[in-house]
């Protein structure tokens, strides 16, 4: 190894360890400043609880209201309506990208449908499915379907024409081009879509458990609020933020293996 | 000579809301076996709409494209567009896959084109590691695979860097010689036509039409590179340029 190449690869990590050093800094000094901020009553501890009394929380959720039980709910729900979500609008992206008509037919009702709040369907969906969970993955599957079908169409979209004038020289069939070039040109796009759909899905099943729950952590947070707890609704939003920062390391983890 | 094809009074016309455009008007001229034809016209005078006619990409308007018989065309593009994911061999042998010929005679023939053509060790290569020079002989080889009677090329060698134009152009001439393929070739550059074709027809601009039709007599008939430097080169050169610049 040239001398150069050692300075340059110093360089490399001196740089990552200042990253890191600051990501952590600020995490560690966000958690001491609202700790010291609450325990001398410079912000209302009542409303905006402190960490010491989060860990307490969780750990008395822990404890008495089977914590782990309202996680697994959140995550297996977050599970279903995203693999459902990947899947329908894998379908549906085909179906619109395949029919240019229909596309041109349905276009002005999925604009709607896209700029519609969702939640405002919440109460139609709850008298629909009932106040279940079946309820939430409707509500998590209206919010990430439109996301996905419209990345994995704009991946069909983008893929170079001359490719496909190449399987037209071949009087290649409409199967032939989906099978062996549309799909896996479209591979990469696919996978990518998939860490935005993770995002919208934990969205759309606490808005989904915000209104019918009866476990989850959407459920808590809503809980908490009624009766006024809100150590248990920061609880539940740190914990929120912790399981939606993991889903999105496993996602990644997931697209780096799948695009090697 | 035994004719190939058959061309005559060949009319496209174009529509769109606002109006009708006139691409091709009135072109007849015949491909005779073992023949090189170029054509050349002014850019986006409706060439490639040729091409595309004659393939079946694109319909004609008036007229009528005969071929002798069941004959098989290739059709090179102006882009080597390979399948990133597929290996450069897979990749050649996509026409044979798509059109189900994949058989174990059709594989031999071209991994034989492969090693005949200094391609071999590059067959499980991916595309992004070949030059655009290796990639365009590719093309080609993924074209002949389906042992084409006819082959036809949309300005094969326009993407190349003028250095490798020549090289490639020179490999691809001997490639299509050797392989006994008759070519009809669209290109602007009128020494590339001038020195690999056998005739060279020349268009108007849109809409096109012929404006003259070169049978290219050389004192002797060598590689394109060698054929630049024949004594008629540049009478020709010369007349075809003053066809294209008739209209400027």
């Amino acid at each position: 190894m040239s001398k150069e190449h050692k300075e340059y690869l110093k360089k490399y990590k001196r740089e990552k360890i200042i990253v890191i050093f600051f990501q952590i800094f600020i995490l560690v000094g966000f958690l001491v400043l609202w700790e010291v901020l609450s325990k001398y009553e410079i912000i209302n501890p009542f409303i905006f609880s402190s960490p010491s009394r989060i860990l307490t929380t969780i750990k008395n959720l822990y404890l008495n209201y089977d914590l782990i039980c309202h996680i697994l709910t959140t995550l297996y729900e977050t599970l279903i309506a995203f693999i459902l979500g990947i899947t329908l609008s894998f379908i549906i992206a085909i179906i619109l990208y395949e029919f240019k008509t229909l596309n041109k037919i349905v276009d002005p009702y999925l604009t709607m449908l896209n700029s519609l709040p969702k939640v405002a369907l919440g109460p139609l969906i709850i008298i629909i499915s009932g106040a279940n969970t079946k309820s939430i993955i409707v509500m998590a599957l209206l919010i990430n379907l439109i996301v996905g079908i419209m990345s994995i169409y704009n991946g069909f979209n983008n893929i170079d024409k001359d490719l496909i004038k190449l399987f037209k020289t071949f009087n290649a069939s409409r199967l032939d081009i989906l099978l062996k070039l549309t799909i896996p040109a479209s591979y990469k796009t696919i996978i990518s879509s998939l860490k935005l759909n993770i995002s919208m899905t934990l969205i759309g099943v606490i808005m989904g458990e915000f209104l019918v729950s009866k476990s989850g952590i959407g459920y808590l947070i809503i809980y908490g609020t009624q009766v006024f707890n809100l150590d248990m609704v920061m609880s539940g939003i740190v914990l929120l933020v912790i399981i939606s920062f993991v889903l999105y390391k496993i996602i990644t983890y997931i697209e780096k293996k799948l695009l090697k | 000579m035994n004719k190939l094809l058959s061309i005559k009074n060949l009319n496209k016309v174009y529509y769109n809301k606002q109006e009708e455009t006139e691409a091709i008007k009135d072109i007849s001229f015949d491909l005779y076996e073992g023949e090189f034809v170029s054509i050349v016209g002014p850019s986006g005078c409706g060439k490639s709409t040729l091409l595309n006619i004659l393939t079946n990409m694109d319909s004609l308007t008036k007229g009528t494209v005969e071929f002798n018989g069941d004959l098989k065309l290739g059709y090179m593009l102006q882009s080597d567009s390979m399948l990133s994911w597929k290996k450069v061999i897979d990749n050649a042998l996509l026409g044979l896959e798509i059109k189900k010929e994949k058989t174990e005679e059709n594989i031999n023939y071209v991994e034989y084109l492969f090693k005949k053509y200094g391609l071999a060790e590059f067959m499980d290569k991916r595309p992004f590691e070949l030059s655009g020079g290796m990639r365009q002989r590719v093309a080609l080889i993924r074209t002949l695979a389906l042992k084409p009677d006819i082959l036809i090329l949309d300005e094969p060698f326009s993407k190349l860097d003028y250095q490798s134009r020549l090289k490639v152009s020179d490999d691809v001439y001997k490639i299509i010689k050797k392989e006994k393929v008759s070519a009809l070739m669209v290109t602007h550059d009128l020494a590339e036509a001038i020195s690999i074709s056998d005739r060279v027809i020349v268009l108007s601009d849109r809409p096109c039409e012929i404006k003259n039709i070169y049978k290219i007599k050389r004192e002797k008939d060598g590689s394109p590179i060698e054929n630049r430097k024949d004594k008629n080169f540049a009478y020709y050169y010369d007349l075809i340029w003053k066809d294209l610049a008739y209209h400027e």
